[in-house]
């Protein structure tokens, strides 16, 4: 078996000279549109938790923040539904080898989502724009479907994922895939716990986005219901979802001792097999040696099997050419999300312990000053999740089956598409916050000024005649 | 067999496309052709309307379309993907452009940057609809070889793909002022009836003359296939030709109840037309069919059965879609306005 990798690398690596800039646009495309897609997940929910609560206790307030969300909503779901596309041709533009040789097993998961991704487009356009003219529950009830179909195309998506990590369901012959299983395919063994970790991770992402944006407002001495309901209906979901998350990513961390070992080597800096193996947090490995590193004796055996005895595979289990580039990234990309993750547990144990013992929220500043900087503590963690799991991967992008290299475009030019996906996605991001916080203005004025027609001035601020539509 | 029901549904896909898809691209030109001022407001506004609640799920088919593509027939695929990746990452990059922009003009008061995102729409709906047709035209001609390894700009510039770029550009633009035409009827809107009239006729003419120049220049670039679209597949060039036809006579005599399904029918029969004249061939010079490009039987029947899942499911939640935005149920608009201030034009209901 490695002898054969070997060959396929040594083949692969000289066919592939654009994985590397082909790498960088997949991971800057997918780690732009997986925020907004972590949005696209959750957020619906939490919109449809203020909807509830205005509906069902006649809760102004609540209903106030719905509709604005609402319509937060819709510039976001444009963004994500354009930036999601963008990743469906790159699968081909980018990865034509992949595609060419397992597009026939890993597609199915992909159809899944597909059917989610309709549900989700066309609930969405009735409940962002139906908020006018449907009926109370009725509306609420129209947005139902987002929220679930959101669940099950995440769950779609990561089946691909997750069985790029631990491919099965299949078999080929001479290139050619023979037989599928599209069960076995979709619940891969991987699928099992990378699933609930990216949907808790999109509720998270979303619960502290929208909390952070009322703390600050908070910070900022707009202390009224408005702000406080905001900052509650974001953060208590995802404050309680947060002990749940590091369960299963604890459970994922030992999943993926035992099916992709050189990643969780790579995560923990275990070079050599061996048992009683310390646990790193922090520090940089180079050369063998790990700088600036605190290190804890016994606790990574003890994570992986329970007893300091338990024996932990290193990197040195595989040839230098199937270990992941840049270790270091992997293992402080983990550390960051793990200790984000916990940072976040404890700020809503604060909030708890509080609550029981005073019945509020915390007085303290650097409460708030936490709770503002908690959604982008958790894209971090999430986006760091993902550094771990992909390039924990490589040389891989198919495991032990297909080398990322074999899998790149043999076209040239990837560096110029490159560049201007850079450029062209700051400044989709940059006008994408620009108009959400024009949006908050506009809202805090009182949300009066309407925005009818296209390219018509609003009637104030008019500097040529905009005339009435003459129909 | 599995092969060639999955080569009918990746077909009703590129249809449902074109129809739905390509008439929101569409929108985008005839804003775009609307010229500046404020006085050019009715016709935005009309447009806008139309678009807003239904685009994006539009715009789902193309995603459904991709996913059929690599995963029933993936040779061909990552053939296509390689060949002509240049017109796909302007095709793309028409799709980021187009949407962010129409999403973020509604959104923004100040005119200067409302008509930067406007023109942004505007001009990318133009962008991906050509590009996605020299994909067509070159596939068409049998510019994309099996196995190539690199992307070739001869490929989609020959004047059969040019040809195809224009005609979809065209396309787009004659399916939408046909809705337009109608939907500005059901809203009493005598002016902008009649100004989407005059916009539908001469797309269709457009069109028209357009598909006839494409035709013509596929009798050199791949005579196989014209033979097949003037043998078999003539039926459906007939049909497409009589429904170009019954469009701008209807649209003359006022008559509007059925013109946007005729509209829509003609589009769908040079769909098919390409389709059947092709078949079993998915790309034309090559040995790639629909049962030999890539994907085992597994496969196929799974896309079969989970087409037939979607429709169940996805079919109804379309009905209700366009029957609420019909019924004019989904105001464009700020959704945070209070009740009953609507700030559309065309009288209440």
């Amino acid at each position: 078996m490695t002898g054969v990798n070997d060959v396929m690398l040594l083949a692969a690596s000289r066919v592939g000279g654009e994985v590397v800039p082909a790498r960088a646009q997949m991971a800057t495309t997918l780690g732009f549109h997986i925020i907004l897609a972590c949005l696209g997940v959750a957020l619906p929910s939490v919109v449809l938790l203020a909807e509830f609560i205005g509906l069902r206790r006649r809760d102004e307030t609540a209903m106030r923040l719905a509709r604005h969300w609402s319509q937060a909503m819709g510039v976001l779901v444009a963004v994500g539904a354009v930036t999601g596309t963008v990743l469906s041709f790159e699968m081909g533009l980018l990865w034509p080898g992949l595609m060419r040789q397992y597009g026939a097993v890993l597609g199915f998961p992909f159809g899944v989502e597909g059917i989610f991704f309709f549900l989700e487009a066309i609930f969405a356009g009735i409940y962002l724009w139906g908020w006018r003219r449907l009926p109370g529950w009725a509306h609420f009830w129209s947005g139902v479907p987002i929220a679930v179909s959101g669940i099950f195309g995440a769950m779609s998506v990561i089946a691909v994922n997750s069985w790029m990590n631990q491919p099965g369901g299949f078999t080929q012959q001479g290139g050619w895939i023979t037989s599928v299983n599209v069960w076995q395919v979709y619940f891969n063994h991987a699928a099992l716990y990378e699933m609930p970790h990216m949907i808790l991770a999109a509720y998270m992402v979303t619960g502290f986005t929208v909390a952070g944006v009322y703390a600050a407002g908070i910070l900022r001495g707009r202390r009224d219901r408005y702000h406080y309901t905001g900052f509650a209906l974001g953060f208590v979901p995802a404050a309680v979802l947060s002990p749940f998350q590091i369960f299963v990513g604890d459970t994922a961390a030992r999943a993926i001792a035992q099916d992709q070992p050189v990643k969780f080597a790579a995560m923990e800096y275990v070079a050599h097999t061996s048992r009683q193996v310390p646990e790193w947090l922090g520090g940089v490995y180079l050369n063998g040696h790990i700088y600036a590193g605190l290190k804890i004796p016994y606790l990574d055996s003890l994570l992986a099997g329970f007893g300091p005895g338990t024996q932990v595979a290193g990197w040195d289990t595989v040839p230098p050419a199937e270990r992941p580039p840049a270790v270091w990234l992997i293992h402080l990309c983990f550390d960051v999300m793990v200790g984000l993750g916990t940072l976040l547990l404890l700020l809503g144990l604060w909030a708890l312990f509080e609550w029981w013992r005073r019945r509020r929220l915390p007085a303290q500043r650097v409460f708030w000053a936490a709770g503002a900087v908690s959604g982008v503590a958790a894209i971090v963690a999430m986006e760091c999740g993902w550094v771990v799991t992909e390039v924990g991967r490589q040389p891989w992008v198919v495991y032990r089956l297909q080398a990322t290299a074999a899998a790149a475009t043999t076209n040239g030019g990837v560096l110029a598409s490159l560049s201007l996906v850079i450029v062209g996605y700051a400044v989709l991001g940059a006008a994408t916050i620009v108009i959400l916080r024009m949006l908050a203005r506009r809202w805090r004025r009182g949300g009066a000024a309407e925005v009818a027609v296209p390219y018509g001035p609003p009637p104030a601020l008019a500097d040529e005649p905009a005339g009435q539509p003459e129909s | 067999m599995a092969a060639d029901a999955v080569g009918a549904i990746l077909l009703a896909g590129i249809t449902l496309y074109a129809v739905l898809g390509g008439a929101d691209f569409g929108g985008g030109l005839w804003d775009l052709l609307a010229g500046p001022g404020p006085r050019r407001l009715a016709p935005r506004v009309l447009i806008d309307d139309s678009i807003t609640p239904v685009w994006e799920a539009n715009h789902v088919w193309l995603v459904f379309d991709l996913v059929i593509f690599w995963t029933a027939f993936p040779h061909a695929f990552a053939a296509v993907m390689t060949t002509l990746a240049l017109p796909l990452w302007l095709a793309v990059a028409g799709i980021v452009l187009r949407g962010a922009g129409f999403a973020f003009r509604k959104e923004i008061t100040d005119v200067r940057w409302r008509r930067v995102t406007g023109i942004t729409f505007a001009f990318s709906s133009l962008v991906t609809p050509f590009f996605m047709g020299t994909v067509i035209g070159a596939i068409a001609t049998g510019a994309v070889p099996a196995n190539g390894g690199h992307a070739s700009l001869a490929a989609w510039t020959s004047a059969t793909a040019l040809l195809a770029g224009f005609l979809f550009v065209a396309a787009c633009g004659y399916l939408a002022a046909v809705y337009l035409t109608g939907e500005a009827a059901r809203r009493g809107d005598r002016r902008m009836q009649a100004y989407f009239t005059r916009r539908a006729q001469v797309a269709a003419i457009v069109a028209g003359a357009l598909s006839l120049a494409a035709l013509a220049a596929l009798r050199g670039s791949n005579p196989a296939l014209y033979d097949r679209l003037t043998g078999r597949a003539l039926p459906f060039v007939v049909l497409a030709g009589i429904c170009g036809l019954a469009v701008v006579t209807l649209l003359a005599a006022g008559g509007l109840t059925a013109v946007r399904g005729i509209a829509a029918l003609g589009v769908a029969a040079v769909v098919w037309g390409w389709g059947v004249a092709q078949y079993p061939v998915l790309l034309p010079g090559t040995a790639v069919t629909l049962s030999n490009a890539g994907a085992p039987n597994d496969t196929l029947v799974a896309i079969v059965v989970l087409f037939i899942v979607a429709v169940l499911l996805i079919g109804p939640a379309f009905i209700l879609l366009y029957s609420l935005q019909s019924r004019r149920l989904l105001g464009a608009g700020e959704p945070a306005t209070p009740a009953g201030e609507s700030p559309s034009p065309g009288p209440p209901d």
